[in-house]
């Protein structure tokens, strides 16, 4: 780190767990969350705020992580995909959306499918049964060069049906 | 609403039952659920950027900013002041790290113009916007970043190259000072007697057609980590890589080290689609870093510098004619294509030599000549992007079926189908050879029946009426349909290794690389299909020359043929010898045994049995016991499988679009597309292939374009510019499979990565132009944004 860096102290519940710790001013909280508290599945695809994969939750709404400063996430709740399996067991311990997402082959590389998953989770608790028309008009808010986003649509419509402790 | 329904039909394989009523385990052929997914959907993938390293170091490339320009002076001073800055290197001081600045070429050539190929870092000249001069090492990127503000470069602007057309007049610049011309070289491919037939047709139509693919954009740019060990004198280097066993090689002779103490991994691959199928400049500097600074160095490409400094695919201009009798049977096509190779040529002409070879695709042509004229402009270097010249060679047939289907006044699928290589006639020989030389051969297929089955399922002959009502009602309705073949599966070889060891575990190793598509589990299946075993058992590394030492890699949709049948061989192997083996220890005949859950047991008392691990345990051998008689040392088998044929992949897609004439949208209403890939392995994975294939061509027919000016400045350089198709563009897609078995290789399957992507623009812009058929526009080029449309709709309402 450079010693000149501009540096503020922050605390921030991430996933349920507190955090207090220093960070440089300019850092952007997909970077913080990846290099200062290493949850490396949020990933950055574009740096620009269009490809979505650094979406990430803060508050319960959906954030570009890489044009949002950790700074600005101070005091807020931030949810990552790596709360997603919480509470499931073993090696394939999924969620319900994630294992909607392997039944209906809705990931290729997976490089998108965090921020996916985050913006559907954030949809899916707003509007549990959604039509095919808001799940696509959310998912236009990213990019997957893989998938042609055919099968997504269709894992979130599977997930849709299934809510977490539902019917 | 039946949109989310799995459309393809396949042919679910039989079970064979024993005595005893227990049903061998059948993988090849099912939908099994991958075996990647439960980590990467937990966010615990380990892309390049997720590795961590004790003490690294962060790189960062200062790029051109100018299309072409000498370097007068260029001065690192004040960023190698910079606090937490460790090392800046120019040019000259990669040099010395290295045994040559200017990169390897990747298919050797006899024919291409010389010193064509990148360079590490460029000394005196610079020849593209994006091209990388100088690499600062710093404690963080950050750091490595304010350091590029501060090298201060005198440039000389040069005149530009700034489009092939340009690049051929007279008097036009050079795009690089060493280059003896633009041309990088000149090549004519075809057959036939082309003047005769020409002379002697009844009809001939011409074309000038553009065709532009812009890049191949996965979500996960490059990326490198290196690793230098002085005890050692190794070097291990991960990096995002279609092609781990090259870049290994590449890295050997550019920093002199022998393979032996040169690694290369790649880690989970955020996608390639082509532009990770080179070895890359930055692929040498960093690990030339880490050697030179003895500390491990990283470097993670922006989207920014993607834009420009990783391949593109970019401009083809065809200049074609085609020559038919009455009932527009196809008697020749030729031609001029004019390629755009960028400022250098990092690999070879793979890409419009494929092009101008594919161009007759799945139709009988009795006579074809394609001169090929490949360009030198100051833009970014051009390789192949997913499709690799056959989406272009498909656009240009498809267009002069369609010409020849206006003119004679014949239905599109007519002419299509008069046209397409018969059924009985395949094994088909296309009259051409490959670029290594190789005749290509068809190796089978029924064109026809692929054609049928799409135009059944758009409903093609009730179009009329629906075209007819919906005019009626002010809308504009256009169906397309276009053919496809891809040539997959090319050679050589690749490598595969299943090894089972004492403690039972199944590891199966190979050459080829895992960048999204579900490889692991692909190959899994087919070694699972042998050995009786859980998908979850078998353990699938792809792409880390540490493990095998032999490998190609992933490119021309070969790995489910090369790699798969190198799997099917080995595990073939490994199933025999268990199975002598148990035989031995079990007193049981061979023929009364069977492998099941890593046993071999016996068939008529499933309680006598010995596991694979005890038979790995008795092979791996005891000092002086010997090993059962006429059975070789360890329980593993290394599989090569080796061919020069290619397995020919087919579709047949249709679409029907409405167009709006007054702002120029297209909307995409059904999308049919009909695909024999052979048998396959997976096919949700199959599926999953064609929707992203076919959404890659429907970015390329209506909105990806690398857009240039005419000083060779990119104006598209973010997603806001230049755009991707998202979920809201993209239709339910229905998928067929008709399978097909290969003969071409053991498991019978072709490949089929690319093929959804090549008939995509003809198939869309022939419905565009049917739609606008009461203007009588004609569509000449792909990609066709809403903005055109309307020039189209305009000019052609003037005149």
């Amino acid at each position: 780190m450079n010693a000149d860096e501009a540096m503020r102290e922050i605390t921030l519940a991430v996933n349920g767990k507190t955090h207090t710790c220093k960070v440089a001013e300019r850092i952007n909280l997909a970077d913080f969350l990846r290099q200062d508290l290493q949850l490396t599945g949020t990933h950055v695809g574009c740096e620009h705020g269009v490809c979505g994969a650094c979406t990430v939750l803060v508050d319960g709404v959906s954030a570009r992580g890489c044009l949002m400063l950790a700074v600005q996430a101070d005091g807020c709740r931030v949810e990552t995909v790596e709360s997603l399996a919480a509470g499931t067991q073993g090696a394939a311990g999924l969620g319900p959306l994630q294992a909607a997402f392997r039944d209906r082959h809705a990931l290729q590389c997976g490089y998108c499918t965090p921020g996916i998953l985050m913006s559907l989770t954030e949809l899916l608790r707003d509007e549990p049964s959604p039509d095919e028309e808001a799940v696509r008009l959310v998912l236009s808010g990213h990019l997957c060069r893989c998938t042609g986003y055919q099968n997504i649509v269709a894992a979130a419509l599977q997930a849709a049906t299934k809510p977490a402790g539902g019917a | 609403m039946d949109t989310i329904v799995p459309s393809g039909q396949v042919v679910e394989p039989a079970a064979a039952t024993s005595g005893d009523g227990y049903t061998a385990r059948r993988m090849f052929g099912t939908r099994a659920p991958r075996i990647e997914d439960p980590a990467l959907l937990r966010g615990e993938g380990r892309y390049l950027d997720d590795i961590r390293m004790p003490d690294p170091l962060h790189a960062a490339f200062l790029r051109s900013p100018h299309a072409h320009a000498r370097v007068v002076r260029i001065d690192l001073a004040a960023a190698r002041a910079l606090p937490g800055v460790v090392a800046v290197f120019d040019a000259q001081a990669i040099a010395r790290e290295l045994t040559s600045l200017r990169m390897p070429l990747g298919f050797p050539s006899a024919t291409l113009q010389k010193d064509i190929t990148p360079w590490v870092l460029s000394c005196t000249e610079v020849a593209f916007v994006g091209e990388a001069m100088a690499m600062v090492v710093a404690e963080s990127r950050a750091i490595a970043e304010d350091a590029l503000a501060l090298i201060e470069v005198d440039f000389e602007p040069l005149p530009v190259v700034h489009d092939c057309h340009q690049a051929l007049d007279a008097g036009a610049p050079v795009v690089r000072s060493d280059a003896a011309s633009n041309i990088a070289e000149r090549l004519q491919v075809g057959f036939g007697e082309v003047d005769t037939a020409f002379a002697g047709a009844p009809h001939v139509f011409s074309e000038s057609l553009f065709v532009h693919r812009g890049a191949a954009h996965p979500m996960e740019g490059r990326g490198v980590l290196a690793r230098y060990d002085p005890v050692e004198d190794a070097i291990t280097v991960w990096t995002s890589t279609q092609m781990a066993h090259e870049v290994m090689h590449s890295i050997s002779a550019m920093l002199g080290m022998d393979q032996h103490n040169v690694r290369v991994i790649a880690p989970d691959v955020g996608g390639g689609f082509g532009c990770k199928y080179l070895t890359y400049p930055e692929e040498v500097a960093i690990p030339a870093a880490a050697r030179c600074l003895g500390r491990p160095v990283k470097w993670v490409e922006d989207r920014a510098e993607h834009f420009v400094s990783a391949i593109h695919e970019r401009d083809q201009y065809w200049d074609v004619d085609i020559a038919v009798d009455a009932r527009g049977t196809i008697l020749g096509v030729s031609g001029r294509l004019l390629h755009d190779q960028g400022a250098y040529t990092p690999q070879g002409i793979n890409l419009p030599y494929n092009a101008a070879t594919s161009v007759t695709g799945p139709y009988r042509v009795p006579a074809y000549r394609m001169d090929v004229i490949i360009c030198q402009t100051n833009k970014t270097p051009v390789i192949p992007v997913r499709g690799a010249g056959y989406p272009q060679a498909a656009f240009v047939m498809e267009r002069l079926l369609d010409r020849v289907a206006r003119e004679l006044a014949i239905d599109r699928a007519d002419v299509r189908s008069r046209n397409l290589i018969p059924a009985e006639k395949m094994p088909y020989d296309k009259g051409l050879t490959n670029r290594a030389g190789v005749r290509s051969i068809v190796d089978g297929g029924d064109y026809a029946r692929t054609q049928s089955e799409a135009l059944a399922r758009i409903d093609y002959a009730g179009f009329p009426a629906r075209q007819r009502d919906a005019r009626a009602r002010g809308r504009y309705l256009g169906l397309g349909l276009a053919n496809a073949v891809k040539a997959t599966s090319r050679g050589p070889f690749e490598s595969a290794v299943i090894r089972v060891s004492p403690l039972g575990r199944i590891d199966l190793y190979t050459g080829a690389l895992a960048m999204g598509q579900g490889l692991a589990t692909a190959l899994a299946q087919i070694a699972a299909e042998q050995l009786d075993v859980p998908l979850d058992m078998i353990h699938v590394t792809c792409g880390d020359t540490g493990r095998v030492s032999l490998g190609m890699g992933g490119f021309a949709s070969r790995q489910t043929v090369m790699a798969g049948s190198s799997v099917h061989l080995a595990a073939v192997e490994v199933r025999n010898k268990a199975l002598k083996v148990g035989e031995q220890l079990l007193g049981v005949p061979m023929d009364a045994l069977r492998l099941r859950d890593g046993r071999v047991e016996s068939v008529a008392d499933s309680g006598r049995f010995v596991t694979l691990g005890d038979i790995a345990r008795k092979l791996k051998g005891a000092p002086g016991y010997s090993l059962p008689p006429g059975i070789t040392p360890g329980l593993e088998a290394t599989g090569l499988f080796q061919t020069n044929s290619q397995a020919h992949a087919n579709a047949c897609h249709a679409c029907e679009v409405e167009v709006d004439p007054g702002t120029g949208a297209v909307r995409i209403l059904r999308y049919v597309a009909v695909h024999d890939s052979g048998r396959l392995v997976n096919p949700t994975m199959a599926e999953g292939q064609i929707h992203g294939g076919i959404v890659h061509g429907i970015g390329n027919a209506l909105f990806e374009k690398m857009g240039y000016d005419d000083e060779a400045q990119p104006v598209t350089g973010t997603f806001a510019d230049y755009l991707l198709p998202t979920a809201t563009e993209i239709p339910h897609i229905e998928v067929v499979f008709i399978e097909t078995p290969s003969p071409t290789n053991p498991i019978g399957v072709k490949g089929i990565g690319e093929a959804g992507t090549i008939p995509v623009a003809p198939t869309i812009v022939s419905a565009i132009e049917d739609a606008l058929s009461p203007w009588n526009v004609h569509l000449a080029e792909a990609p066709v944004s809403p903005v055109r449309l309307l020039e189209l709709i305009d000019a052609a309402t003037a005149t």
